[in-house]
């Protein structure tokens, strides 16, 4: 790995008896954008500010750009940027006089913090409401001057808490190529702290996953991908035309198949319904055409055995795949183990 | 209160005089001040404010001029010291307040006016978390509050004291001695001190409270206490200490004296009475024997101003206790986005 610009050693807070942070060790090496991923109250927040000097942390040390965060948190902050989950702007001012305000108190001369400030609102395709009040913007808006305010120090490491909430898709790509843009060209390291795992799996190198003040897992998403499907299990998910009577017992009775669940349909997804659980001894008839199910095999290659039952139940094989795992799979299956006892 | 590391942390200026000037202009400090300044020029609140006081001042000095014009006819006023009678007279007729009254009222709303939401809004709009990742001291940033609207503070009261004396020299055409001048530029320094306590104390509740309603409303609380309740109370307690011989003791006036210096009001108005009228020489009980034998003759600014020292320093005092407890508070306190 490539020099760490931010090394946290057994950092830890503690609020009364509960540990927010519990023992964080990561190193985030420069130009490198790695995602904190965590639910909601797992830490997060909690590491940005004892990384940037603003909270004591209860015990262990917070490194960035070599400069330790509690003993020296104005080094620290001079050369990181932090954009918090919710940015709040002066809103009676313009967006162009909160950024040169920023600047200014980043030691940018006038002239400079003006020059640097419009360029920024180029950037960020804001220049056309440079001169409105920020109290107009949208919420799209605000999070892109939010950018724009976190770059005008010119920081080495950029630490955005949620950028994307509250954004539409399109804004949320937008904000993101940008984020990814500004890390390659010049270098910028990137911390990105959300819950929005899609999002965040496209722009980042490696992710961290955060709960309850644990990092329980830390690398690329292949990496964890490939931890995950280790396990020793696949699954393939099949789509048939029809309903075969006893699809379900025959594909359980193959060599190698721990469970047959059957997928709820398109639209039940997206009305928010969960698996419907069979058993694996029988699936039910639905009022829907098509039968979605997912066979869960002990070990990989049974896509074609599995085809050939089909096949001899007379129904056509519309889809066959193998799922391979997502980040929210990682997600999912990380922290539902950690909500065990 | 300027830290070792805050120097250090500076850049080096190479050594250049005026590279160094520049580096101390461009502190971070100065800049929070400037906008804040800027933030209450531009309000609705400060507009408001200072129209009401700019009335009441027209008011008191119409007043005043009208007191003194129908007073010195009938030598109710002591004509040596008409000039600054320009704060103190009360036109019985009209019933207009003068313009000491009015600064010991209004001063206070103004106070808490500017400082009540200082700190709660700052956090409740999410930019003190902003602000707070910037290269800044967090004591700068509360000291910034804090000293601008000190410094609006002093422009309002200097500005309009100022006002009052120029239209009293063009109307009554009696000018100061430089002792007068003097006794009125100290009377504008002690009403900044008094309302700059009623500042801090509001950027202390501004820091304890998360809603700048609920700041604002102790603030004044406070303020209304201080201002009406505490003397009724007081008055409840002579009424209460008076025993059978129909009066009190010395030791018992000099106790509820003390309890009433506890009032900042009161300092103040000590403080003021006997700074604007020289002919004021004691401001506690006195015995027959410690009056027999004085002239009554003003006393000079030195003897007003020995006898004010302790309303002021406990004025001062007042005003960094608030302070103080706001530092610790704030600096205490953690910075998250909205909390």
């Amino acid at each position: 790995m490539a020099e760490a610009i931010i090394a946290l050693r057994q950092l830890s807070k503690h609020y009364g008896d509960k540990k927010a942070v519990d023992r964080l060790d990561l190193e985030i090496a420069r130009g490198e954008i790695f995602g904190l991923l965590g639910p909601n109250g797992a830490g997060k927040t909690t590491t940005i500010l004892m990384m940037l000097g603003l909270t004591e942390p209860t015990a262990g040390s917070a490194l960035v750009c070599g400069s330790d965060a509690t003993r020296h948190p104005l080094e620290v902050k001079r050369r990181v940027g932090y954009m918090p989950d919710d940015i709040g702007f002066y809103e009676d001012r313009s967006g162009l006089d909160n950024l040169i305000f920023t600047a200014r108190l980043n030691g940018v001369s006038p002239r400079d913090a003006a020059d640097r400030a419009e360029a920024l609102l180029r950037r960020v395709g804001l220049e056309e409401a440079a001169d409105q009040r920020v109290g107009t913007y949208s919420r799209g808006m605000r999070q892109r001057l939010g950018l724009a305010d976190v770059l005008i120090k010119r920081p080495q490491v950029v630490i955005l808490d949620e950028p994307t909430l509250g954004i539409d898709p399109q804004g949320v790509r937008e904000l993101l190529a940008l984020i990814s843009d500004l890390s390659r060209k010049e270098g910028l390291t990137v911390l990105l702290c959300s819950h929005h795992l899609h999002q965040v799996q496209q722009i980042c190198d490696r992710v961290g996953l955060f709960v309850r003040g644990r990092l329980i897992a830390c690398g690329t998403i292949e990496a964890l991908a490939e931890q995950l499907n280790a396990s020793g299990t696949a699954q393939i998910e099949l789509r048939l035309a029809g309903w075969p009577p006893d699809i379900g017992a025959r594909l359980q009775a193959l060599q190698g198949v721990t469970a047959v669940r059957r997928l709820p349909e398109e639209s039940e997804q997206a009305s928010g319904a969960t698996d419907a659980e069979t058993g694996g001894v029988h699936v039910e008839h639905g009022q829907g055409q098509e039968l979605r199910l997912l066979v869960e095999c002990a070990a990989p290659g049974l896509a074609p055995a599995i085809a050939a039952e089909v096949h001899a139940s007379g129904t056509a094989l519309l889809e066959l795949r193998r799922v391979a795992y997502g980040l929210d799979d990682i997600y999912r299956t990380y922290f539902e183990g950690e909500d065990g006892p | 209160m300027t830290s070792p590391q805050q120097d250090a942390a500076l850049p080096h200026g190479g050594g250049m005089n005026a590279a160094q000037e520049e580096t101390r202009l461009r502190r971070p400090f100065w800049i929070l001040v400037a906008k804040e300044i800027g933030d209450h020029m531009r309000s609705w609140r400060f507009g408001i404010l200072f129209a009401i006081i700019v009335l009441a001042s027209v008011g008191s000095v119409y007043g005043a001029i009208t007191a003194l014009q129908g007073g010195v006819q009938q030598a109710e006023f002591d004509a040596n010291f008409l000039f600054l009678q320009m704060f103190t007279a009360v036109d019985s007729s009209r019933q207009l307040p003068n313009f000491m009254t009015f600064v010991s009222f209004l001063g206070p709303l103004m106070g808490i006016a500017l400082g009540f939401d200082s700190i709660n809004t700052e956090r409740s709009k999410g930019t003190l978390s902003r602000l707070l990742s910037q290269p800044i001291y967090r004591d700068d940033f509360i000291r910034a509050k804090f000293v601008a609207a000190l410094l609006l503070i002093a422009a309002v009261v200097f500005s309009l004291g100022l006002l009052v004396m120029g239209v009293g020299l063009l109307t009554i055409g009696f000018p100061p001695t430089p002792e007068q001048f003097l006794r009125v530029v100290l009377f504008l320094c002690l009403a900044v001190v008094y309302i700059g306590f009623w500042l801090t104390l509001s950027i202390l509740f501004s820091i304890r409270c998360r809603q700048a309603a609920t700041s604002a409303l102790s603030g004044i609380a406070i303020w209304i206490f201080f201002s009406f309740f505490y003397g009724m109370l007081l008055n409840l307690l002579a009424g209460s200490m008076i025993g059978d011989a129909g009066q009190m003791s010395l030791r018992q006036q000099e106790w509820l004296l003390a309890l009433n210096r506890l009032s900042p009001a009161q300092l103040f108005s000590e403080a003021t009475t006997t700074l604007l009228m020289p002919g004021v020489r004691s401001l506690g009980p006195m015995t027959m024997e410690q009056v027999y034998g004085a002239i009554p003759a003003p006393l000079p600014l030195g003897q007003s101003l020995l006898l004010v020292w302790p309303q002021l320093t406990g004025l001062l005092a007042a005003t960094m206790v608030c302070f103080g407890l706001s530092y610790l508070l704030f600096m205490r306190q953690e910075i998250r986005s909205r909390m």
